[in-house]
């Protein structure tokens, strides 16, 4: 940086440096792996499992980057932001899995900027406007507590690249659960004011998690290949989760998750999608060549 | 013609770009290096975490510093599995973490086969402040100023302090 590490700005900017060779100058997450689908496996529902991960992944990991300059403490904002990232790392790798599954050469960047709403298959819990701290405590809790308990079982994939996509992502997502519990709690326990705001965002939310016990038709046929786990069989763990979270932090239980019929997964979304994806594809859509 | 320097030494001398004290060999994210049947210098490497922002900065180092000791023909690959776990940071690398008075972490967490990942209600890490050696601390916070860290505070000396976290 030489001569110009005294200015920032200049400093970020300067062309030669590798380093900051950011955005669509991205290198492939999975270089160097053999991404060949296993034998008996359909690639394009190996793609279109490897899409609902990723964009769970992605449109989450875009709600708590909003938290950016809003969280309530400097250090809050760096946990989530340090949350959105790992959210943002398993999805990019979920994102390549799936453009190598069904060869149809589609890279992570095509899924991420140039697919409208109704090609998300993301869960609906993940795409609803932020709220206050409180609904992002319940939300991380409910959906960390879920994916981890997914990804988990995924370990034992029949697909190697899921399978190890799958373990590295169960230790970040063990962290994402304990800080979202801890807050939890902290707020359910704590003043007559955050545990109003708990008991309010956890009817505002709860709404939501049946969804994501529904089983899709390409998760059916790949959980009978051993691809897939059927998210039903996640209820118990998560239900007695919830309650030892709930418990500690004396709030009233919840309901048991009952899987209701598919939305997200079929492309059915809420508007807040549509808002969300136009902040997020504004750039590349505008200057698809973009490298910054 | 010159002999040119073992590709794993020559590799094993890259310094992690958030952690310039220790090498990328240090923290365990060093895999495999072998020269292949084609004459490519194989280097594996293991992410830390999945979002890691400095896995591109690394490869580009590892090419440089190849290319610097004679190497052309240069396939830097990433290895998701055996996941990377800090139990993979050698006796060195741990030193000089307690040299940037970085506290160390503990064993990776073990999986018991068959139960669910316990979940942890609250703050349990007591570590001890590597400035002043006493044991009354606290966690700030989890996640510190990059993944792999986390944030704590020392009440006898009041200096905060990083931990490398067990993962």
């Amino acid at each position: 940086m030489g001569e110009h590490s005294d200015n920032a700005y200049e400093a970020l900017t300067e062309d030669n440096d590798p380093r900051w060779a950011f955005g669509t100058g991205f290198a492939d997450p999975l270089a160097g792996v053999d991404t060949s689908v296993p034998a008996g496996v359909a690639g394009e529902d190996l793609a279109a499992y490897c899409l609902m991960l990723g964009d769970d992944a992605l449109v989450m990991s875009h709600r708590l980057q909003q938290w950016c300059t809003n969280a309530p403490t400097l250090e809050d904002e760096v946990a989530l932001a340090n949350i959105a990232l790992d959210l943002l790392g398993q999805a990019r790798l979920l994102l390549t899995r799936a453009g190598a599954a069904d060869d149809r050469g589609r890279t992570e960047d095509h899924f991420a900027y140039f697919r409208d709403a109704s090609e998300f298959r993301n869960v609906t819990l993940v795409e609803i406007e932020n709220g206050d701290f409180a609904d992002c405590v319940v939300r991380l809790l409910a959906f960390a507590t879920w994916r981890l308990a997914l990804l988990d079982r995924l370990g034992s994939s029949v697909d190697p690249v899921l399978a190890a996509i799958a373990a590295k992502s169960v230790k970040e997502l063990t962290y994402h659960r304990d800080y979202a519990a801890q807050w939890a709690i902290r707020l359910g326990d704590g003043t007559d004011d955050s545990r109003a705001r708990m008991e309010r965002a956890i009817g505002a939310v709860w709404p939501l998690v049946a969804e994501l016990f529904a089983l899709s038709d390409a998760e059916r046929r790949l959980a009978d290949a051993g691809v897939a786990v059927d998210p039903a069989s996640l209820g118990d763990e998560f239900e007695a989760v919830i309650a030892t979270v709930l418990g500690a932090a004396s709030l009233a239980a919840t309901s048991v998750p009952v899987a209701s019929a598919t939305a997200g997964r079929d492309g059915e979304h809420t508007p807040a999608l549509d808002a969300l994806l136009a902040e997020l594809q504004v750039l590349a859509r505008a200057d698809p060549e973009a490298t910054w | 013609m010159t002999r040119l320097a073992d590709p794993r030494v020559v590799a094993a001398t890259v310094t992690d770009p958030e952690l310039p004290q220790l090498t990328l060999d240090d923290l365990g994210v060093l895999g495999d290096v072998f020269v292949d049947q084609a004459g490519t210098v194989v280097v594996d490497l293991l992410p830390t975490y999945t979002g890691c922002p400095a896995i591109d900065a690394m490869r580009d180092d590892v090419v440089a510093a190849l290319r610097r000791a004679g190497y052309d023909d240069i396939d830097v690959r990433v290895q998701l599995s055996p996941a990377w776990s800090s139990d993979r940071i050698s006796a060195a690398g741990r030193r000089k973490l307690a040299e940037a008075w970085i506290a160390l972490p503990g064993p990776a967490p073990a999986r018991v086969p068959g139960a669910a990942i316990p979940i942890t209600l609250r703050p349990t890490a007591r570590l001890t402040c590597p400035h002043c050696g006493s044991a009354d601390t606290v966690e700030v916070s989890r996640f510190g100023a990059t993944a792999c860290k986390s944030l704590h505070c020392c009440r006898e000396c009041t200096e905060p302090f990083e931990h490398f976290k067990a993962l």
